[in-house]
């Protein structure tokens, strides 16, 4: 299985939880169907002409149903985006096989998951709807919950202890690390550039390689640079994680996002700025430690409030050996990779677990608030929201691209604060892809339909699809794809002492040939010659062994032939040896020898010769042995 | 030659000789030759010669087969050329074969040494100049020399090349200037032997098969066409021009963009564009046989002549216009647009031309752009100049960039794939929109230009480069949209645009790339000189929060974002701007004067761009009677002067002179004259209280300023206080104040004191001086001697033919003084 990720998007849905009780959102009205019905109000509530779920948010699983997860033995994880599914799939499965992720991929990955959880967890809430789920109710709702799919199936958020159950069934692997699955293929994960600790796999046998790239980034920013190489020569490359908002550039984004920082703070304003605990952060804290003394904001304090703030900026400074090469210098020097552990050190930047506690106290405006979660449905982002929403001097930057931010904003309206939309995704665009195709030229690419078309908004953008040679196989949701390649070989070891009695014999210059006769043993796909057990001596007697004993049939065998038979000079043979009024024709395959005399007919052809002669066996054998005397025996 | 000279030469020219003393710089043989160049041209090559008999010996030295470095043995073929120039001096040189076996085969031409390209071109050199002469073109056809520069046209070094193809055709003007000048109607068989070699060895390259030989043919007869305008070039032309012809006829056509320059060349020139000899057929013909990138050069060359039939330029105009019209056609403009623009119909040969790649597609638009924006200021452009389908155009070029354009066909499609982020697009696109705001065009058609650079200033995507030129395109546009009728404010649609401008300037000043923030200050200071005093301008400026982070901006971390915020603010606070912190909007504002600031800037800004710019505000400021100078403008002067006269960049001392000229004319009372600095007698007496009026200059020191930079080490800075200095003394010239009130004593004093300053030691101040010492030191001085001297290159010294040689020779050591030491 390649890549175990969450989909988010089902908890737009839902209303957010504060943190403290608002009165704004507890008092919105219960939504009631067109006839007036109102069994759903206590369910379903209403926000500026959206209707929302009230309940605990929950989340849309992977595919289940198509096959039975029992049975997956690996699960490749690309990136700790990509992971936030594995509690639902190891604990609630059957699942029994291993997940392989390198390190900080795990370890940021477990933040996330423990931040979901805290987020979730802290604001526990009675209510439960499902009455709503109902196929039959459902589609009486309004957009978007009535085009909401398989809605039965989303979860409930995983607990704690699912978390480290299933993250207890990771193996670390490094970049580069050739791991053999059951000897039929050997995977390997290289550094994809995104993320810290993301990965692109190579999936191969001796024969074919099959490279899985996603989530993957050309740009210079943390994380060890993509590795480009190792993808070259693949038989089939899978495409996937490319960027989600193709139109923006992450340069023309940051600049946008400091210059509306800078801009709402120089009035007076708050900013906010919905995000996850790692990734683009520390690129951003990093741009702003650049910025902030050019703009004359030094004296504005950035607070960052996660339950793993602290967690996430020290384990970025610890994983050396995945940053890029700049950032990997500076730990010989030895100073931090990254620049905010310097806004700590003076009190530019300020981290806390949640917002209450030290912060409170701490609390100075006008500030920048880096919290979760992006969906604004939970976290302490939620309470920001309700504080700062009712003031146009304060702004809300987007920076995260997994959720439409306007679907976010819905259950906040009416709003007065600023919202600006500044979507940072580093992973590849398709310019990006074209030139990553032309560099490792895979055979085949398969990717998802989305990418071969332009986006449906633009779809004169031919530049925002994927162009390649020969075209992309796509897939969409369920369907079942075969990758264009057989296996054709398979690779044969063979043991020494049987190579040792082998004598080939030159058959061509630089091309020798040897018989071997051996025993093909074949374990754990893996196939090995193994020299044939010796024939045990004739008893003598003749009393008849069972069949189980048989060893394998060991006649001597008849010498292989080679080479190709120069006609005149076997005319010249013939008559040497008595034959008269020899004929030869040509035909299409090859050459007829007749022998009009003797009535007989050889038919000489590129890979088979035939004696045809009326039941004179004698005369045939003299024949056999004139041709034979042409041919290479071994 | 100087009698010093005359000595060094013979050692110098035993230095050269000699092989174990390698000369080790090019450049010292380079100046030696421009010496002789010089003795040369003002006398006789012979006397030179004579006198001096070390060059002979040189030159016979460099024959003899020795290790001798290449670049000595250019030298003397250059050297040797240069002498033979004078036909007396060819002559001497003759009589001893020096020149033969220079240049002939026995020379280095066979030698090991004609692998080094410096050789081959010393020897084209010489050549070059010793070819004055008709004797001179005896000896080349007797040593075979024109066929060794036939070869050398394909030499591997490009400099050898194309002086070889120079030579060819200096020699070809050389051999007709005599023979053809008579005789306009001579035929090219009537011609002397070597112009005709010449001109059988370029048809012969014409007709080779081979593109390097078409190419040094063609070249050979541009720089002809170029150089000579004498009746025998038309000759040349009606016997080549078939052969050029027979080009076209090729496919693809070898040689095209030495073609084009060929057939340009033959345009110009005014002999052969004035006579019918098929010119015109011939330029039309290659204008439908080239693809539309050699064709364009062509197009815009054509368009830029003179003189043209008409039909010509329509032709060259339409290919001119082709890959606009196939952007137009693309993007399924109004039909209307495409009939103006394509008067050829060829729009479809260009869309495959177009699209092949990005390269070709990127290459051709740019080009295009560029041509036609040369085009637009010419006054024989063509007419009707296609305003309004070119600013179209451009438009849709710029959206196709941003990827706003959407486009209806699938070429439409692959232009758009091709364009989106293009930068160099963009940046020529909006360097010809805003050439083109130089005409008018459709109402609708301005709006959708206000439309696109507004999205271009707006976009997060737009680099800063090409913000850039937004900006200084939107600057022209918003000068050229007119003014409403009856006062002088912007018309109502540039009011709407700067309305939905003026809130994208503010990110702009806040982004973290400093060329943003640097070029959108220029903007801003353009928009408030042209606007500034313009009420619905003032309003919606005062109504953003832009005058504010200009301020913000004096403190920024880059020296060039801290030099336009200065200049920005200066201009702010000339026009009444600058958001006075005390203002009700903003109570709680810290009351800082803009003065203050300016001040603190330019004496401890570690950078010399804020404070240059910073004495160009304050000249300014001064000129214009600011509020806050006028207060008390002496003790401003007296501020500025004295902190700029302690600054490290010169560029700040000679901006404080210009503010002393102007505190200085203020004072005066005389109104500034165009020429500030010209000394011109006073027409009248000045009032006798001239020394009244001299005495503020006194306070504020701005002598002590001005003498102390009279002596400044930067020769800029003297010289303008020089100039300065002396047309003051002008001024004062019929000063008759009391003999003796400045005290004899004091005087001495002072210029004692000057003496030590212009030793170098600028330790002591004078102090304050009474008017009339001034007047009496200012007499007292040598001001135009000193001049003279300020005028002169400050290596002057170093610049004579006596260093260079003392020089050479030190180099080797050969001047005898270390020899001691080598011991």
């Amino acid at each position: 299985m390649l890549d175990c990720g969450l989909d988010m998007t089902s908890t737009l849905n839902f209303l957010p939880l504060p943190l403290v009780q608002s009165p704004r959102l507890s008092n919105l009205p219960g939504w009631s169907l067109k006839d007036g019905n109102a069994f759903l109000d206590k369910e379903l509530k209403e926000c500026s002409g959206h209707v929302f779920v009230d309940s605990v948010p929950e989340f849309c699983l992977p595919e289940t149903e198509l096959i039975d997860l029992s049975t997956v033995d690996v699960i490749l994880i690309s990136n700790y985006h990509c992971m936030m599914a594995l509690p639902y799939i190891t604990e609630h499965t059957g699942f029994t096989g291993t997940v392989y992720a390198t390190e900080p991929t795990v370890q940021i990955g477990r933040l996330l998951m423990e931040e979901l959880v805290n987020f979730i967890e802290r604001v526990p809430k009675a209510q439960s709807a499902s009455l709503w789920k109902n196929k039959d109710i459902q589609r009486l709702l309004p957009s978007p919950l009535k085009d909401a799919v398989e809605v039965s199936t989303w979860r409930r958020c995983y607990t704690m202890q699912e978390v480290n159950s299933a993250l207890s069934k990771i193996q670390l692997v490094g970049y580069s690390q050739k791991i053999e699955l059951f000897g039929a293929v050997q995977v390997t994960p290289l550094s994809s550039g995104y993320a810290l600790g993301s990965s692109n796999w190579i999936i191969q046998s001796h024969y074919e390689k099959v490279s899985y790239v996603s989530g993957s980034s050309l740009l210079t920013t943390h994380p060890q640079p993509m590795d480009q190489a190792s993808l070259k020569n693949s038989d089939v490359l899978v495409l996937t994680g490319l960027t989600q908002i193709p139109t923006a550039n992450p340069d023309g984004m940051v600049g946008e996002f400091c210059s509306n920082l800078a801009l709402t703070v120089r009035n007076g304003g708050n900013v906010l700025v919905p995000c996850y605990p790692s990734g683009v952060i520390y690129d951003l804290l990093e741009c702003l430690y650049q910025y902030i003394d050019s703009a004359g904001l030094s004296n504005i304090p950035f607070y960052f409030i996660s339950p793993v703030a602290n967690s996430s900026l020290e384990f970025s400074q610890i994983f050396a050996e995945w940053l890029c090469h700049n950032k990997q210098t500076k730990v010989y020097l030895p100073e931090p990779p990254f620049p905010h552990a310097e806004l700590i050190q003076t009190n530019k930047l300020k981290h806390y677990p949640s917002l209450h506690g030290d912060f409170s106290s701490d609390f100075r405006q006008p500030c920048v608030v880096f919290t979760g979660h992006p969906s604004l449905r939970f976290g302490d982002v939620v309470h920001f929201m309700e504080l700062w929403g009712k003031s146009s001097l304060n702004t809300v930057i987007f920076t995260e691209p997994d959720f439409s931010y306007l679907e976010a904003l819905a259950p906040y309206q009416p709003l007065a604060m600023k919202c600006i939309y500044c979507p940072i995704d580093t992973r590849l665009n398709f310019i990006q892809v074209s030139k990553l195709l032309k560099e490792v030229q895979p055979l085949h690419v398969v990717c998802p339909e989305q990418y071969t078309q332009p986006p449906p908004a633009q779809s004169h953008r031919m530049d925002l699809m994927i162009d390649c040679q020969p075209p992309a196989m796509s897939y969409r949701r369920a369907e079942v794809l075969a990758l264009p390649f057989k296996r054709r070989y398979e690779k044969i070891e063979i043991m020494p002492e049987l190579a040792d009695s082998l004598v080939p014999m030159e058959i061509k210059p630089g091309i020798s040939l040897a018989t071997v006769s051996a025993v093909l043993h074949t374990k754990d796909n893996k196939h090995v010659l193994q020299p044939p057990p010796r024939p045990t001596q004739p008893t003598g007697g003749k009393k008849r062994k069972r069949a189980s004993d048989d060893i394998p049939d060991c006649k001597v065998l008849k010498p292989l032939l080679s080479g190709s038979i120069p006609v005149e000079q076997f005319v010249q043979a013939l008559e040497k040896h008595g034959f008269s009024d020899i004929k030869v024709e040509d035909t299409a395959k090859g050459h007829i020898v007749l022998l009009q005399e003797a009535e007989t007919l050889i038919q000489i052809e590129e890979d088979s010769t035939h004696i045809i002669c009326d039941n004179d066996e004698m005369l045939r054998v003299r024949l056999r042995d004139l041709v034979l005397k042409f041919l290479q025996k071994f | 030659m100087d009698p010093e000279c005359s000595q060094l030469l013979p050692a110098l020219c035993s230095v050269l000789a000699d092989p174990r003393q390698p000369v080790a710089d090019d450049t010292c043989l380079e100046k030696l030759l421009d010496w002789f160049k010089t003795i040369t041209e003002a006398g006789s090559s012979l006397l030179l010669l004579q006198e001096n008999p070390c060059l002979l010996g040189l030159l016979c030295h460099v024959l003899k087969p020795q290790d001798l470095s290449p670049r000595v043995l250019a030298f003397s073929l250059r050297l040797a050329g240069m002498l033979a120039a004078q036909e007396d001096c060819f002559q001497y040189l003759q009589q001893g074969e020096l020149l033969p076996r220079l240049f002939g085969e026995a020379g280095p031409l066979g030698g090991a040494a004609w692998t080094a390209p410096s050789v081959r071109s010393g020897w084209i050199q010489g050549l070059r100049s010793l070819a004055r002469h008709p004797s001179a073109l005896c000896f080349l056809a007797d040593c075979g020399a024109v066929d060794t520069i036939f070869s050398l046209q394909g030499d591997s070094s490009l400099f050898v090349a194309s002086a070889a193809g120079q030579l060819l055709v200096h020699i070809l003007g050389l051999s007709l200037q005599g023979a053809a000048e008579g005789h306009p109607g001579l035929q090219t068989g009537d011609w002397p032997v070597c112009a005709q070699k010449i001109v059988s060895h370029i048809e012969e390259s014409l007709r080779s098969a081979a593109t390097p030989q078409i190419t040094q043919a063609l070249n050979v007869l541009t720089t002809t066409f170029g150089h000579c305008h004498n009746p025998w070039t038309q000759v040349l032309w009606v016997r080549l021009s078939p052969l050029v012809a027979c080009l076209l006829e090729k496919d693809p056509v070898p040689a095209a963009h030495s073609l084009v320059d060929l057939l340009l060349s033959v345009a110009r020139s005014s002999v052969l564009s004035s006579s019918s000899c098929g010119l015109w057929e011939t330029l039309a013909q290659t204008l439908s046989h080239l693809s539309p990138t050699q064709a364009g050069p062509l197009a815009l060359g054509i368009l830029k002549l003179q003189e043209c039939p008409q039909a010509l330029r329509a032709q060259a105009f339409a290919v001119l216009l082709q890959p606009l019209t196939c952007v137009l056609e693309a993007t399924a403009q109004a039909p209307g647009l495409l009939d103006s623009l394509d008067g050829t119909g060829g729009a479809s040969v260009t869309v495959d031309t177009l699209l092949p790649s990005k390269a070709a597609c990127v290459g051709l638009l740019c080009r295009t752009l560029a041509h036609l924006e040369l085009l637009q200021p010419l006054p024989q452009r063509p007419s009707p100049w296609p305003q309004a389908p070119l600013l179209g155009a451009t438009v849709t070029i710029l959206r196709l960039c941003s990827g706003l354009a959407t486009p209806t066909s699938d070429a439409g499609g692959h232009l758009c794939a091709f364009l989106v982020g293009c930068v160099r697009v963009q940046r020529a696109a909006l360097d010809f929109l805003g050439t083109l705001s130089q005409g008018t065009g459709p109402r609708e058609l301005v709006t959708r230009v206000f439309a696109v650079l507004l999205e271009y200033l707006t976009s997060p995507d737009s680099s800063p480069t090409v913000l850039k030129k937004a900006f200084q395109a939107t600057f022209r546009w918003l000068q050229s949209s007119p003014e409403t009728p009856g006062c002088s404010d912007l018309d109502p649609h540039a009011q709407l645009f700067l309305r939905e401008l003026l809130p994208v300037l503010p990110k702009r000043l806040c982004s973290p790339c400093w060329e943003v923030r640097d070029s959108g200050l220029e903007f801003l200071t353009q928009m408030i000189g042209h606007w500034g005093g313009q009420a619905g301008f003032r309003r919606a400026l005062l109504a953003s929060e832009v005058p504010e982070l200009t301020e913000q901006l004096l403190r920024d971390p880059e020296s060039y974002v801290r030099a336009s915020a200065v200049a920005a603010m200066g201009q702010l606070s000339s026009q009444g701007l600058r958001v006075t912190p005390a203002s009700p909007e903003h109570p709680g504002g810290r009351q800082k004067s803009l003065l203050a600031e300016l001040l603190r800037i330019l004496s401890t800004d570690s950078e010399g761009f804020p404070r240059r710019a910073v004495m160009h505000v304050f000249t300014q400021w001064l000129r214009d009677g600011h509020a806050d100078v006028a207060g008390d403008t002496e003790r401003f002067v007296a501020r500025v002067l004295q902190v700029a006269s302690q600054d490290l960049d010169w560029e700040v001392r000679a901006q404080g002179l210009e503010l002393a000229l102007v505190f200085l004319e203020q004072t005066l009372g005389r109104p500034s004259s165009h020429c500030p600095y010209a000394v011109t007698p006073p027409v009248a007496a000045p009032p006798s209280p001239l020394a009244q009026a001299l005495r503020p200059l006194c306070r504020v020191q701005l002598f002590e300023f001005a003498f102390r930079a009279l002596f400044d080490c930067d020769r800029p800075v003297a010289q303008k206080s020089c100039d300065l200095l002396l047309f003051l003394r002008a001024q004062t010239a019929s000063y008759s104040g009391p003999q003796g009130s400045g005290s004899v004593p004091e005087v001495a004093s002072v210029e004692a004191a000057l003496q030590r300053w212009q030793a170098g030691d600028q330790g002591q101040p004078l102090g304050y001086l009474e008017p009339e010492v001034v007047v009496a030191v200012l007499r007292s001085m040598d001001l135009e001697g000193l001049r003279g001297v300020l005028a002169e290159s400050s290596d002057r010294v170093e610049k004579s033919p006596q260093s260079l040689l003392q020089d050479m020779l030190a180099t080797v050591g050969a001047l005898g003084e270390d020899e001691a030491d080598c011991y």
